[in-house]
């Protein structure tokens, strides 16, 4: 039993990067536990110190937590504090596992987990049914448009694998996903201890005839998230060799954001808005028919215009206006609450100016999705509606159509630390 | 010119190369002095073709930095000039033992020549105000790298502290510094041992040879299989066999130790990685054997 280790090594292979959530009990070790165990990457060594700990600390079960907490002071409080990023394969498909804690205070890791994520994995609690971790999580992961959502019902075993639970927490769930952005929805019902519909299909709920959890995450289309509609190239280095071989060599370097590029296309550059047409794109030394996310590639122009880092390359008729006032979705991640009239900098794909905080819309309850617009400031871990203005106009896309060319971060210019994390609306 | 895709996806290790190369351009791009710290092992050799891929067809834009523990492998140094004079990089070496003769750092016998390498770099980072490290750490192969960020900050005393990481969202690095800090640059964090392997093949990429089976003069030490070396005497009780073996990691020659094997070619080890029963690390670092801890340790003190 468990997964098939051969590996492909034809390179052919598929990639989903997935996002853990959940509430503190919930199982979320266990069933990371499970899902490294079942598909060999976890090693002898490594399982052998966890046993070893584990004998150490007095218990009489084998720690899986352990394998997961891999700081000192989370191990000494027996909690997840920051995100851990953890890797498994099968035979068609690499995973990367942002692992995220539970806690409310870290929110803003969840947000980090879930900000390079295809797919969010909600952990409840048969027995507890939804809780409002549960429900924030859930937000969370729609405000960030994670497009693929699974809530595994866990502990069946502990319900008696009873079917009326399960549809409960199933009803409850998609009643509450109305009211968020949550294009794709698995309700699976598991075991992660006795393993039931984790890797391989449960005989103790034979009512369920949804997919396992392994094999729903090695067969989620992802491929299609990507928008291949609009052309999004933010120039990020230009390379000019100035060798005796690579005389007038003069390359735009980036990775493609949206869109298919090919050589022929009319492009703009912006925020100049001069026009030229691609007449060749490279791939290292290989010269390329077309580019597309996530490449990256460099672009040449056949005319000489002038363009540099912070730039955008996108097509004649459809480009994003530049703008120097952005509403946005702003998560706040430091203790210092933002406060309006408040200067930050701000960084928005390759390009890096200040931003003014004009006005704190509203401050967004994840727990109810009430809007309070009597809060003028936005604490640690909350989440707010927020208008800025920046000093250098900046090349948006709602972040609804373009999750590389609608996100930003706040830099506290003072200490340098990331502070705010936003999405922009339209 | 290649044919007009259908489907427009890329392989999973096109993606992470993809996203090493923004990783690289994005370093280059907005840190003053950046450098590429190399052990020459698989991985640095990874990274230095990776960044010869980012920046081509204009040579790499950085100096690649090496520690000189006394103590590599003469293969391994080989390789590295190899490298080195092909891609026309600048090279900084700095020697541990130099920095004991310059007293720089304690001559301490006692002191493995593993940790005197953490003095050893974070001094030539500031001697040469390098503002920038490329190292080749992968989440996969510890549990406290697991919890590294791709951009890891470090105070001016090199020191990383867990618990102040910054939020990493997106691809959207943050590479403020203030003065005397700098920092820590992982573009692989998202590559896995058989990761490394399947690149290593498909692009023809050279490796030292101890990465191949070979006949070696060995010792057993603490499970391990130590090459036999005047740099590391024998103990009572330890006989030398010749056996066929290869390395899985390239370290201190000392402490890093090889495995039996008869895979001679990049297909044969992926077969052999691919069903490895114990990390690379486990099964032929000693380094990292001393506490449940050892490397969040080192990594606080300004270890990579």
């Amino acid at each position: 039993m468990g997964i098939d280790t051969t590996r492909d090594t034809t390179h052919r292979m598929d990639l989903l990067r997935f996002a853990t959530a959940g509430s503190v009990d919930d199982g979320k070790s266990t069933l990371i536990g499970r899902l490294l165990l079942d598909s060999k990457a976890i090693f002898e060594d490594q399982l052998e110190a966890v046993e070893a700990t584990s004998t150490a600390k007095g218990y009489d079960y084998t720690d899986l937590a352990l394998l997961t907490d891999g700081l000192r002071s989370e191990r000494e409080q027996g909690i997840t504090i920051d995100v851990a990023y953890r890797y498994f394969a099968t035979p068609n498909r690499k995973f990367i596992i942002a692992d995220t804690p539970g806690h409310v205070q870290y929110t803003r890791n969840m947000v980090t987990g879930a900000s390079t994520a295809d797919l969010g994995l909600v952990l409840v609690d048969a027995r507890q049914g939804l809780t409002e971790q549960s429900r924030r999580h859930a937000v969370i992961l729609s405000l960030l448009r994670v497009p693929h959502l699974v809530l595994a019902v866990n502990k069946m075993d502990l319900v008696d694998y009873d079917q009326k639970v399960y549809d409960d927490i199933y009803r409850e769930f998609t009643q509450f996903a109305t009211k968020l952005n949550v294009p794709d929805l698995e309700v699976i019902p598991i075991s992660a201890l006795s393993g039931d519909n984790v890797v391989n299909r449960s005989e103790n709920m034979p009512w369920y005839s949804g997919p396992t959890l392994m094999h729903h995450l090695e067969h989620v289309h992802v491929a299609s998230d990507r928008d291949l509609i609009d052309a999004r190239f933010p120039v990020q280095y230009v390379i000019r060799p100035k060798s005796d071989e690579y005389h007038d060599y003069r390359g735009y370097a980036g990775q493609v954001a949206g869109g298919v590029l090919k050589p022929g296309d009319e492009v703009v550059v912006l925020p100049s808005g001069m026009t030229s047409k691609i007449s060749k794109i490279d791939l290292f030394d290989e010269d390329i028919a077309e580019a597309f996310p996530p490449m990256s590639v460099t672009i040449h122009l056949e005319d000489d215009v002038d363009v540099s880092r912070g730039d955008m390359i996108a097509r004649v008729r459809n480009a994003p206006t530049p703008t120097q006032d952005i509403d946005a979705m702003i998560c706040w991640m430091t203790t210092a609450p933002l406060l309006p009239r408040q200067k930050l900098a701000i960084k928005h794909t390759t390009r890096t100016g200040r931003a003014l905080v004009k006005d704190i819309q509203y401050r967004l309850d994840v727990n109810t999705l009430h809007r309070d617009q009597e809060t003028k400031e936005l604490g640690v871990n909350e989440i707010g509606r927020v208008t800025l203005r920046t000093t250098v106009p900046l090349l948006v896309d709602p972040y609804s159509k373009n999750r590389t060319t609608g996100s930003f971060i706040l830099i506290d210019e003072a200490t340098g630390i990331t502070v705010g994390a936003g999405m922009i609306n339209g | 010119m290649t044919q007009t895709r259908t489907d427009y996806r890329l392989s999973q290790l096109d993606q992470l190369e993809a996203e090493s190369i923004h990783i690289f351009r994005e370093v280059a791009a907005e840190f003053e002095k950046p450098v590429l710290m190399f052990s020459g092992g698989k991985d640095s050799i990874v990274m230095l073709r990776l960044a010869e891929k980012a920046f081509f067809p204009a040579k790499i834009p950085f100096s690649i930095l090496q520690v000189d523990t006394g103590l590599d492998f003469p293969e391994v140094m080989e390789t590295r000039d190899r490298w080195v004079s092909r891609l026309g990089v600048n090279l900084v070496v700095a020697s541990i033992d130099d920095a004991i003769k310059n007293g720089i750092i304690p001559d301490a016998a006692k002191i493995s020549r593993n940790r005197l390498q953490i003095p050893t770099l974070l001094n030539a980072i500031e001697e040469n105000g390098f503002t920038a490290a490329f190292g080749g750490g992968r989440r996969d192969e510890e549990k406290a790298r697991a919890k590294e960020r791709v951009y890891s900050h470090r105070d001016e005393f090199g020191q990383w502290d867990p618990k102040m990481q910054r939020p990493e969202l997106w691809s959207l690095y943050n590479g403020r510094l203030h003065e005397g800090e700098h920092m820590r640059i992982f573009p692989i964090s998202n590559w896995t041992e058989l990761d490394v392997w399947d690149y290593i093949g498909r692009e023809n990429i050279e490796i030292p040879n101890i990465y191949f089976s070979h006949q070696r003069r060995v010792f057993e030490r603490d499970g391990m299989l130590m090459t036999e070396t005047p740099l590391n005497p024998l103990r009572d009780g330890e006989v030398v066999t010749e056996r066929t073996v290869r390395y899985r990691t390239c370290g201190d020659i000392t402490l890093t130790g090889c495995v039996e094997s008869t895979a001679s070619t990049i297909a044969e080890i992926i077969d052999e990685v691919a069903v490895a029963k114990k990390t690379e690390r486990g099964a032929t670092r000693g380094d990292d054997r001393f506490s449940e801890a050892a490397m969040e340790d080192r990594k606080k003190e300004g270890y990579f």
